[in-house]
């Protein structure tokens, strides 16, 4: 087996005893990357000289002790929204098509003191708006396991890369889904930590009260592993909680008795794709074999799940937006006038059509006049939309959903119809709404051999429950052994 | 009674004097290069997240209840969102629905008497870059930003409408200014940027009910300024009733050359700034112990101590004023009456002689070059009648422009007085022997030569003979015959 195809927990064994150098890792990777790209395209940027040039620091140190680090010497991909100092962040967006960030995000400062190695920027939607890495303005990912379908989105540069063994590890962001959405079409692994648990300092803002960083890998134990590095408390995000982050690997049990795992009954309904809800429930047999209970639970207010979240996000994203302009730095269109002009040509000419169309949506929804029928009336609901979560927290300790209604869907299929597209979410959204942890683990693969994946939502701060019940069923199964022929 | 009723309500904006900025640790420093106080925070860089200042908290805080203000227990950020390019988000991080305090007052003095003014409500924002179009006198194609003062905090003072004049209006801002200075959380000086005022001012008919159509005024640049705006716009809006106009609810700026306002054109006015709830901040909660806190930081307030130095002092109504006006300035004063218990002598020699030069070398108070201690020393020796009051003056410039104290300095250029009869006698003798003329003048009746012989007499002891002494002696002297 090549080194690339193996798990971070793997290699860090090889590390430890000397049996591989980080050079060696970030090579095979490499050769990965050359020997696949080009078909995938999940990279923006590729950081190749700087990455042999970490990889060679860490391995510098490791010659002489203890490997410097939770993380060190293995190869992670960050996906395009998050900020490395002195590398380009694009947001696979026209408007920043050229910015390279003055600083760093938290979440990657915390990666290098655990001596990660950064190999490059992943592509995704522009500015993390959509579900299927159709809408970058550098051209589209495609999903490993058949070329013609999406690999999901917005995250999905960092999905493919994790599935195809270009990277080892990725980082990305979840703001209605787009980590678990992407992590279910290519049968990776994706975690959506609670609202607060990871920084956001240097994640490009889409929805402020929505976003979240989070891990992939291409098991529950890589994302674990992940969570120790990146969860934290930071004094630069407000919005990030001051409690004690556990040790997440203590939860790789495969003890789940008595788990009360919650199925509710609004996600299984008619539009859910038959071989979805097939391998679904059979996964949900298979955690009953195992020791866990299942209880049948309502949230009752999931239908207004979509509608929530398209007027919050957009009415966030419009004002987090704004601030591109050309005046500071990204795209200034070259022909302008004067200022009004300089604003509406640069932008105009700098986002693509899905940026626009939820800007503009989002200020109308925030306009004088709409704003209470809107934005406010959408956030009333949306805590009603979390309490159906406390509520059903009282009774069980997770609960299972299809990751998304259907396996990944063709490339070009549901650009034109942006509702369509919205609705892909329509299974995620609800845990950011209600700022709640979610994971999204392979359960299976269509007759066309498309992966299918099974999300866990639990209490705010418990990821340790996802990571448990997830690791206890991906032991029991095989799915994460799969690879894609490319 | 008169025929109108004005209506005019301010809208302050004070910096406030935190080391670093309101969400970043940018630092506030006037007069820096430009774009040397900047980071990605405060120019909205992607991916960056505003920290709050806990310091400009405090200062607001303790404005909010130096205004007698209700302080919120929790206030909120809200998002004040439209595009400029010395705002580098294209929002501004203000508070809206849920400010940081609300329902206070300003007491200002008026035609002899006081009067509450009320103050709606005081919120915590941040301040934006600044635009310039010229550099020197010299206007470029295009314009600069320089955002160093972007994200400094901001305080906005809201009054009620219910400032009766112009008159009133200047006061106002004159007492908010001494309070402020008073609370050390900003300087206040319109000069530098540090206050900023816009006006809103209608009429209507005394005894009416209903408000009339109001207009903003902006752009003045000093207290005066505003003073005078709005007199203009009072006398404009009266000619416009009277004339049967219509008046239009509009912004006009202050062009202090012509002394006139002018409407600002229209398309800058329809701005709906889409407010909601910063979602990067959480509610700012300032709970009892914290306000109790900062209440105790307060300082005596401008008028308990101006009301304090009337009663204690024994000092007029405008002396106490004047002496009040700067903390400062009140604190030098007590610390040399504290020293030489004459309150009224030392207010004298502090207004006139002292705040005079200061003002000429444009020097504040702390850095006066006569302390306290020297100052009491001075008045002291003059009570003693070490020195005259006369000399005194001349001592007291030495001391002003070289710092030494006035003992020093009458050792040095030996000023002591000389009280000594014998000694003034003998240069009295010499003066009417020299001056036969004016001897003669004085006996035939002429008062005024008098007053000539004491200057020679002044002149020959170099000042220093003490001029009681030297006029009752002469007189003896002219008495007699030679």
């Amino acid at each position: 087996m090549e080194l690339c195809e193996l798990t971070a927990h793997e290699l860090l064994e090889k590390l430890e005893k000397r049996e591989v150098s980080s050079e060696d890792i970030v090579r095979s990777v490499f050769e990965r990357i050359g020997q696949v790209e080009n078909r995938l395209g999940s990279f923006v940027t590729l950081t190749e000289e700087e990455a042999f040039r970490q990889a060679r620091d860490i391995d510098k140190v490791a010659i002489k002790g203890k490997l410097p680090g939770a993380l060190a010497g293995i190869p992670v991909a960050i996906k395009d929204n998050i900020c490395i100092k002195n590398v380009k962040t694009t947001c696979s967006s026209h408007i920043l098509e050229n910015f390279i960030s003055p600083y760093e995000a938290t979440v990657v400062k915390r990666l290098r003191e655990a001596g990660a190695v950064f190999i490059g920027k992943t592509n995704m939607d522009e500015f993390a708006m959509g579900s299927s890495t159709e809408n970058s303005y550098f051209g589209i990912t495609r999903n490993p396991w058949d070329l013609n379908h999406i690999p999901g989105g917005s995250s999905g540069g960092s999905a493919v890369a994790v599935a195809s063994d270009e990277t080892i590890l990725a980082i990305g962001s979840d703001t209605g889904g787009s980590i678990r959405q992407p992590a279910a079409c290519c049968g990776v692994v994706g975690l959506k930590p609670t609202y607060g648990r990871v920084s956001r300092y240097g994640l490009v803002a889409f929805a402020s009260s929505l976003d979240q960083i989070g891990p992939f890998g291409k098991d529950v134990e890589d994302v674990a592993l992940l969570m120790n590095v990146i969860a934290a408390h930071d004094e630069r995000d407000s919005t990030s909680v001051n409690l004690d982050v556990p040790d997440y690997s203590k939860s790789l049990t495969e003890n789940i008795k008595g788990i009360k795992i919650g199925v509710p009954k609004e996600y299984f309904i008619k539009g859910l794709d038959g071989e979805v809800e097939k391998a679904v429930k059979e996964a949900i047999e298979l955690l009953q074999d195992l020791g866990a209970i299942t209880v049948e639970i309502s949230l009752p207010h999931t239908e207004y799940g979509v509608a929530v979240y398209y007027l919050i996000a957009p009415s966030e994203a419009s004002a987090n937006l704004a601030r591109y302009d050309g005046v500071r730095y990204g795209y200034r269109s070259l022909e302008i006038g004067d200022l009004l002009d300089e604003y509406e040509k640069s932008r105009g000419e700098g986002f693509g059509p899905e940026v626009k169309r939820r800007i503009m949506l989002g200020t109308y929804a925030l306009s004088r006049g709409y704003y209470d029928a809107y934005y406010l009336k959408a956030q009333k609901v949306r805590t009603l939309i979390k309490k159906d979560f406390d509520g059903a927290f009282e009774k069980v300790d997770a609960i299972i959903t299809p990751t998304a209604p259907t396996p990944a869907f063709k490339i070009g299929e549901k650009v034109d119809d942006p509702l369509q597209m919205y609705l892909s979410d329509i299974f995620t959204i609800s845990a950011n709404l209600a700022s709640i942890p979610g994971i999204s683990i392979p359960c299976g693969f269509s007759k066309k051999g498309l992966p299918i994946g099974l999300q866990l939502m639990a209490r705010p701060f418990d990821e340790e429950v996802l990571i448990r019940i997830a690791y206890a069923y991906e032991k029991s199964v095989d799915w994460y052994k799969r690879k894609p022929k490319l | 009674m008169a025929k109108y009723e004005t209506i005019i309500g301010l809208e302050v904006h004070v910096q406030l004097k935190t080391e670093s900025k309101l969400f970043c640790g940018c630092s506030t420093e006037f007069g820096a290069l430009p774009n040397t106080h900047t980071c990605p925070i405060c120019t909205g860089m992607p991916g960056v997240l505003p920290v709050v200042n806990r310091k400009a908290v405090e200062y607001a805080v303790k404005s909010a209840l130096a205004l007698n203000c209700e302080v919120a227990t929790r206030s909120v950020f809200a998002r004040k969102n439209y595009f400029y390019p010395d705002l580098p988000k294209n929002y501004q991080i203000s508070q809206y629905e849920e400010p940081l305090a609300q329902n206070g007052y300003l007491e200002i003095r008026v035609d002899g008497g006081a009067r509450k003014v009320g103050i709606a409500r005081i919120n915590l924002e941040e301040d934006a870059g600044k635009l310039l179009h010229y550099i020197g006198s010299r206007e470029i194609d295009g314009s600069l930003v320089d955002f160093n003062r972007c994200g400094i905090p901001l305080l906005e003072i809201v009054s009620t409408p219910d400032i009766k004049s112009p008159e009133e209006a200047y006061s106002y801002l004159t007492t908010l200014k001494t309070m402020l200075r008073y609370l050390e959380v900003s300087d206040c000086d319109m000069e530098k940027g540090s206050l900023r005022c816009d006006a809103n001012v209608s009429l209507r008919l005394a005894g009416q009910k209903e408000l009339g159509v109001k207009t903003e005024v902006k752009n003045m640049n000093s207290f005066k300024a505003i003073e005078k705006a709005l007199e203009y716009e009072v006398k404009r809006q009266i000619g416009a009733i009277e004339g049967k106009e219509r008046i239009i609810q509009e912004t006009r700026l202050w062009d202090e050359k012509m002394e006139r306002t002018y409407p600002m054109r229209s398309k800058e006015e329809a701005h709906d700034y889409r407010y909601f709830p910063e979602p990067d901040l959480v509610p700012l909660v300032v709970d009892e112990r914290w306000l109790e806190e900062v209440r105790k930081t307060i300082p005596e307030l401008p008028d308990m101590r101006r009301q304090r130095f009337i009663k204690e002092y024994g000092l007029s109504e405008y002396d106490a004023g004047v002496l009040t006006a700067e903390k400062a300035l009140a604190e030098y004063f007590e610390e040399v009456a504290e020293l030489y218990t004459n309150p009224k002598a030392v207010g004298n020699w502090v207004m006139v002689e002292l705040l005079g030069r200061l003002n000429a070398a444009n020097k504040d108070i702390r850095e006066s070059p006569v302390s306290p201690p020297q100052l009491a020393e001075l008045l002291g020796l003059i009570e003693a009648g070490t020195i005259s009051g006369k000399i005194a003056k001349t001592i007291f410039q030495e001391m002003f422009d070289t710092g030494k104290s006035a003992k020093a300095i009458v050792e040095e250029k030996k000023l002591v007085q000389i009280t000594d009869e014998k000694e003034i006698g003998k240069i009295i003798e010499e003066v009417v022997r020299e001056n036969p003329g004016a001897v003669e003048e004085y006996r035939k009746g002429k008062e005024n030569a008098l007053g000539h012989l004491v200057g020679q007499v002044m002149r020959k002891s170099q000042g220093r003979a003490n001029p009681q002494l030297v006029n009752r002696m002469l007189k003896e002297r002219l008495g007699r015959s030679i």
